[in-house]
């Protein structure tokens, strides 16, 4: 029985040199697998801003009618005017706009004082708010409670109307604070 | 003679721990102890059947395996109780960001979008039908460390959102091939199909080198919770990048700055910035027995424990008893694979005295596990919750009893 296994071997080894000589046993790409997609279906499902405002839709929002998209699906978690809420506080800003929060574990972040970019909250709010229920909100009321934040954070006046072309404008105070990993060079010395 | 001794020390070692309840049970293991050492044949004593085969096996009713609930978006593995290096898929870890969707994988589509030259919807079917891989690898949430934790924890609850599995899948490069990329792409979006969509921006970089697509994990298809029925797969990355429900791929020249790549998992440092796109899990060890709640005999016991890196493989392990004065390298159990939980093991014989057990590992591109200080220097007190990954401690008590040393991090 033992002296089988090696002829056993050599038998399989045989029949993968087989297939490997007839040749179609190496997939090479494209494979032709998947199908394609209509720009509709593409559509359907892209929802993503970029801060160069590329992906935000047609429509716009106000302030006003933000406060009133806030005081329904958000305030509940969020609190009066975006703080004292359950989750997290989204309205505070910090004398000067500084960045203390590598040094100060007790400082609060939020939109006024943390968030890089405004095209953020639209994106986000869109596809994740609020909670219990995403995407029940329309575009405009997306937009309306984008400017009701950025206005509650005095971030942009009572009258901006927020749409495509004025959200990837809008400066946030923490917009450079920002750096890219960095810790192979600046943690270096924990290599030997 | 010898035999009535140790009886003794038993007899004395039970009545000061429990008192009169635990001389109770004693009587009975007194007997059979006896009957044991008398040699001659037992008396003529039926053994019963067990259970059928079964489709489905379970554990021993004597084995209590839990994940524990962190809060109601996160669960954590009981790395105390696990052997080896592959958490049993029940026990995976779970950090969700909208809870965990039912999705019928016969209805389910990946598409692939933006800057490629044919957009492209596969089902899982298609995806089963490209070349696959199969990898073991760790994932780890960013934010592993229990930083309130008291000396009262265990190192499930410290650090147990981290896990490993041997997952399944197509490589991306693979995908990306198939529907052709623009040369001016160099980020992706990966979207999940939770009621969140959660999303991330990934360099396309990541994607050449050794990302894919699991539709499958230690054998099975992956899990409900772990991202059914495909995910990604990104080796070495902070848990919430391996994007689970996984629905919508879309080729970028720039990230898109997600929720969650901004106003969360940045790192604030002292200096007045932030660092963004920290994806890659730094090296770390934690010992996981003797740990919280053991209490130690005296004798030989092995310190054991899980040691991994998402920059490639673990190459050493030291261990220490005494708070670090003195390190011991320990023994790394293979295969030691890259980004990978490798366990490690020291013998050690225990005293009686007060010991503090540490682990510290070093991985393949030098980097040594830091201490807490060292951390906090570099970074700043402000610097939580991400990427913590200091040498944690365990206190062995003069009783026996091990406990967490607890440390002040805010």
């Amino acid at each position: 029985m033992q002296s089988l296994i090696p002829l056993m071997r050599s038998i399989s080894g045989a029949v993968v040199l087989v297939l490997a000589l007839s040749g179609n046993s190496v997939a090479e790409a494209p494979l032709g697998l998947g199908r394609a997609v209509e720009q509709t279906e593409i559509d359907a499902w892209d929802i993503d801003v970029r801060p160069d405002g590329k992906g935000l839709p047609a429509g716009q929002g106000t302030v006003a009618h933000g406060e009133q998209v806030y005081a329904q699906y958000c305030l509940s978690c969020h609190g009066e005017a975006g703080k004292g809420g359950i989750n997290d506080q989204l309205v505070g800003r910090i004398p000067f706009d500084a960045f203390p929060f590598g040094s100060d574990p007790g400082k609060t972040k939020t939109v006024g004082n943390y968030w890089p970019y405004a095209t953020t909250l639209f994106d986000y709010i869109r596809r994740a708010m609020p909670y219990s229920s995403p995407g029940v909100l329309s575009n405009e009321e997306v937009y309306s409670v984008t400017a009701y934040l950025l206005y509650l954070n005095r971030i942009v006046s009572q009258d901006t109307i927020i749409d495509a072309d004025t959200l990837p404008t809008v400066r946030m105070p923490a917009r450079d604070r920002f750096v890219i990993d960095d810790r192979t060079r600046t943690e270096s010395f924990l290599r030997q | 003679m010898k035999n009535s001794v140790s009886r003794r020390i038993v007899v004395q070692r039970l009545v000061g721990l429990g008192g009169a309840a635990a001389a109770v049970p004693l009587i009975g293991a007194e007997t059979k102890q006896s009957s044991a050492a008398d040699h001659s044949m037992p008396e003529a004593t039926a053994r019963y059947l067990g259970s059928y085969p079964s489709e489905l096996g379970g554990r021993s009713p004597h084995v209590e395996l839990k994940r524990r609930p962190l809060a109601d978006y996160a669960s954590v593995t009981p790395l105390q109780d696990l052997s080896g290096t592959i958490t049993p898929s029940d026990l995976h870890f779970e950090r969700h960001h909208a809870r965990i969707p039912d999705i019928d994988d016969s209805q389910h589509e990946l598409l692939i979008h933006g800057m490629v030259e044919r957009p492209l919807k596969f089902s899982v079917a298609d995806l089963k039908r490209f070349p696959s891989v199969t990898r073991i690898c760790f994932i780890e949430c960013s934010g592993n460390l229990f930083t309130s934790a008291t000396e009262h924890t265990t190192p499930q609850m410290l650090c147990g959102l981290t896990s490993q599995s041997e997952w399944t899948g197509v490589p991306l490069r693979t995908l990306f091939t198939e529907a052709g990329v623009k040369p001016k792409a160099s980020w992706f979006l990966a979207e999940g199909g939770d009621a969140a969509l959660m999303t991330r921006s990934i360099p396309l970089e990541k994607a050449m080198d050794d990302a894919f697509v699991a539709y499958a994990q230690n054998g099975e298809p992956v899990r409900p919770e772990q991202g059914f029925p495909c995910r990604l797969l990104l080796p070495g990355w902070e848990g919430n990048t391996n994007i689970k429900w996984l629905r919508r791929l879309e080729l970028s020249d720039q990230p898109f700055m997600t929720r969650e790549e901004t106003s969360k998992y940045t790192d604030p440092l002292k200096n007045g910035t932030a660092r963004q796109f920290s994806v890659v899990m730094d090296a770390r060890s934690v010992i996981t027995a003797p740990t919280y709640p053991a209490r130690l005999e005296r004798g030989w016991h092995e310190i054991q424990g899980l040691a991994w890196s998402g920059r490639g493989r673990i190459v050493r392990v030291d261990v220490s008893t005494n708070g670090g004065r003195r390190w011991h390298e320990a023994t790394l159990q293979g295969p030691v694979l890259p980004k990978a939980h490798t366990r490690f093991t020291f013998p050690w014989k225990w005293d009686g005295r007060g010991a503090e057990l540490m682990s510290r590992a070093v991985d393949e591109t030098g980097y040594r596990q830091p201490t807490r200080k060292q951390l906090i220097k570099a970074r700043g007190h402000g610097s939580v919750p991400y990427h913590l990954n200091p040498i944690l401690a365990w206190i062995v008590q003069r009783d026996g009893q091990v406990l967490y040393r607890a440390e002040q991090w805010l």
